[in-house]
């Protein structure tokens, strides 16, 4: 066991200490200063601008940003619903899979655009190698996307008073060919020599050595997988995530991936910090998600150690913890631990099945995607925490008898009701979603995999996975059905743009206000006592809204067990 | 600002990347991959019949090997997946204990308290290639018994087999079944 828990602390150490310097290189990209892939990237870059007229100087104000932005993605939605319901004619497959049905090739692309991937199909049979190497460009710019909001927040607090926050299509631009696509081709390399298949060639015939006659799947899995958790994507190339032994073949490449999806949204609250040029307070940003992380984390390592005491109880060695949906050569502490940074932050890839985790575990990767800003997925994350930082502005300037102001600017009622909003719309969608689903068992009884609490704990994920836009399921679910494919993909909609205009409009506006300096009637966000604040407000928002539900789902299977 | 002025600059900017990413990208990864082992299909190991990937778990169904774990999927690797099974389910309980009790059936010597958990659950792939130390060592008087070979000698083999923590730190100890299974073979051919 004790290697276990070493492995864990030294590859989460190690992901902070990456974070660091990548934090300060992000925000080196974004404020166009010299970096050392410029006589790579810069040429790419001009040819890019050069071939799509897009002018690079020409500034943005916040509303020119959110329209620039919706426009590409509903490109990206078009393009990919008629390339997944044409695949089985179009090149590169194989293996002969035939074209998606409507709503599955509606709820795949969308969930992919939004940055989710829910995945209800299995990847080995309803997916051509052309449809993987599709999705797999939306893995990239889904995390562009995000990447590119939020610097739109971090420019509009680096100046006094701005209208205009930069140039969208060049922050995207710059996140794929700076960030996203070095850092992907490294962890593809350290994939590919751990034993994750990199290749072309189809399904391989193989006889085992008791004489059988198998297939196994295989195909241009590195790339992939590489992205997927560099970007928090999450969606796997194989059904079984990074559960697959060719997915994840060994506890090294275990760290690796769980590194890759850490990194980006631990740098980028360093890279606000050294972007507006506020160390302390990217400390309290980063001080508060890791202490929500580690109350999460903690637990789930431990309920996990314990095994399930039903198993227990029938007299074996329980000692492994509970193996029900693991992977030996990973166990169940690294697999407790995956399974709470995979839903703090938006990954949603997984190296065990949730929906296998003692209940316990199961409620706290809920509650990771239902405050869906411990970390966070890449630029999203911080973006939702900047919302809880407004209501917990305001709430202690009311508490205190003091202006409700942050950096410099004062936060009034317009800002605060667009906070308000978004802050609501999270547990509306999850909680309506489930209500619906529980009430119409007609759409929803047979998909279930599970009686009882853990069936409610089934539906009750699947929403909150597709509103966190994370990604990974109670898997039992049978969620390939035109209820839950087109109730998903609404849920998925809302609950990304959404969350992305509502922060950058409360930042845009902000941004055009006059600057106040500080003065003794100014509270401090930086500090402390500020940080408990805001984690005090992220748990009432969560705990209250949420806290019903999981006594019916996993708190009442806990106490059933 | 209207929506029609960003469209075409959006199509473009997505053929480009397109390029980039979907073409450019990949056989860069795929060029690199050229140089790992079997040239990123997967590693492989072979025994005087066959050729085998590593990382694939196999289905052992016959005493005179070591059992694989439970799978989902029967082993079939043109899948994957796991029971999903939440841990209160009754049905998925009755299960274990069914498990249980056969693997007793089969393996008569062992006492109930012998057994690795990790023996009676399916893994989440339902391709897992390991088991635990424990999971083999349970399983050595069977195969002796069988084979004619003394038990010592399986122990033996068992902890030549055993995968430890890389730099003896990281991650819990291991057996590869086919590994063990095609090594078992060698000193014992049947």
């Amino acid at each position: 066991m004790n290697t276990e828990i070493i492995g864990i602390v030294l590859v989460f150490g190690l992901a902070i200490a990456l974070a660091l310097p990548l934090g300060k290189y992000i925000a080196k990209v974004y404020d166009g200063e010299k970096t050392l892939l410029d006589p790579i990237c810069g040429p790419i870059e001009r040819l890019i601008y050069r071939t799509t007229g897009i002018k690079p100087e020409a500034e943005m104000n916040w509303k020119q940003h959110i329209l620039a932005l919706l426009t590409i993605n509903t490109v990206w939605i078009v393009l990919g619903m008629l390339i997944l319901m044409t695949q089985e004619r179009l090149p590169l497959n194989p293996n002969s899979i035939p074209n998606m049905r409507i709503d599955v090739a509606l709820n795949t692309v969308i969930s992919f655009v939004v940055n989710c991937n829910l995945q209800h199909y299995a990847g080995e049979s309803e997916l051509s190698y052309l449809g993987q190497l599709w999705l797999m460009f939306l893995q990239f710019v889904s995390a562009a996307t995000g990447m590119a909001a939020v610097v739109i927040l971090f420019k509009a607090f680096k100046e006094k008073t701005a209208d205009t926050l930069g140039n969208f299509y060049v922050h995207f631009i710059k996140s794929c060919t700076r960030i996203l696509l070095p850092l992907s081709f490294i962890v593809a390399t350290l994939l590919v020599f751990e034993g994750t298949p990199m290749t072309f060639e189809g399904k391989t015939n193989m006889t085992t050595l008791q004489g059988e006659q198998i297939q196994v799947s295989t195909g241009p899995a590195a790339a992939f997988i590489a992205i997927k958790h560099i970007g928090t994507n999450g969606g796997g190339f194989f059904g079984a995530n990074s559960a697959h032994p060719f997915e994840n073949p060994t506890y090294w490449s275990n760290s690796v991936e769980m590194i890759a999806q850490l990194l980006i949204p631990l740098a980028m609250v360093f890279a606000f910090g050294y972007f507006i040029k506020r160390k302390k307070l990217a400390c309290m940003i980063f001080a508060v998600m890791t202490l929500g992380f580690t109350l999460l984390v903690v637990p789930s390592m431990y309920m996990e150690m314990q095994g399930n005491p039903a198993i227990a109880a029938m007299g074996i060695d329980n000692s492994l913890g509970a193996m029900e949906g693991k992977e030996v050569r990973f166990g169940a502490a690294t697999s407790g631990f995956w399974s709470i940074a995979t839903t703090v932050i938006s990954t949603g890839s997984v190296n065990a099945m949730h929906d296998s985790m003692m209940p316990l575990s199961g409620m706290n990767q809920l509650l990771a995607m239902m405050i869906n800003a411990f970390y966070g997925g890449v630029g999203v994350g911080v973006l939702n925490f900047f919302i809880f930082i407004i209501l917990a502005v305001f709430i202690s300037g009311l508490m205190v008898g003091r202006t409700p102001e942050f950096l410099g600017k004062k936060i009034e009622a317009q800002e605060m009701k667009i906070a308000m909003l978004i802050a609501l719309l999270h547990p509306f969608l999850i909680l309506t979603g489930t209500a619906l689903a529980a009430a119409l068992p007609q759409h929803t009884a047979d998909t279930l995999n599970n009686p009882g609490f853990h069936g409610l704990s089934e539906m009750l994920y699947e929403y909150t996975s597709a509103a966190a836009n994370n990604g990974s399921g109670f898997e039992g679910l049978a969620d390939n059905t035109r209820w839950w494919n087109i109730s998903t993909a609404l849920v998925l909609l809302l609950s990304r743009f959404l969350p992305i205009i509502g922060p950058i409009a409360i930042a845009g506006l902000l941004a055009s206000k006059r600057f106040v300096p500080d003065s003794n009637g100014t509270l401090k966000t930086d500090t402390a006592t500020f940080g408990l604040m805001v984690f005090a407000v992220i748990v009432i928002v969560a705990a209250l809204a949420f806290f019903p539900v999981l006594t019916l789902g996993p708190i009442a299977e806990y106490f059933s067990l | 600002m209207q929506m029609k002025n960003h469209i075409l600059p959006a199509i473009k900017l997505t053929a480009l990347l397109l390029l980039l990413l979907t073409v450019v990208y990949p056989l860069a990864v795929w060029t690199v991959a050229q140089f790992a082992p079997n040239k990123g299909k997967g590693a492989t190991i072979a025994d005087n019949k066959n050729e085998y990937y590593v990382n694939i778990g196999q289905s052992f169904t016959a005493d005179q090997y070591f059992h694989s774990r439970p799978s989902a999927v029967g082993y079939n690797a043109a899948v994957s997946g796991g029971s999903n099974k939440g841990p209160s389910n009754k049905e998925y309980i009755k299960e274990v204990q069914t498990r249980i009790d056969s693997f007793l059936i089969r393996n008569p010597m062992v006492q109930k308290a012998e057994i690795p958990v990790d023996m009676v659950t399916a893994s989440g792939s339902g391709l897992d290639p390991h088991i635990s130390v424990q999971g083999a060592k349970v399983q050595i008087k069977r195969i002796a018994e069988i084979r004619g070979l003394e038990e010592a000698t399986l122990y033996k083999l068992v902890d030549g087999q055993v995968e430890k923590p890389r730099w003896g730190l990281l991650g819990p100890e291991k057996i590869n079944v086919l590994k063990l299974n095609i090594a078992l073979d060698a000193i014992s051919l049947r």
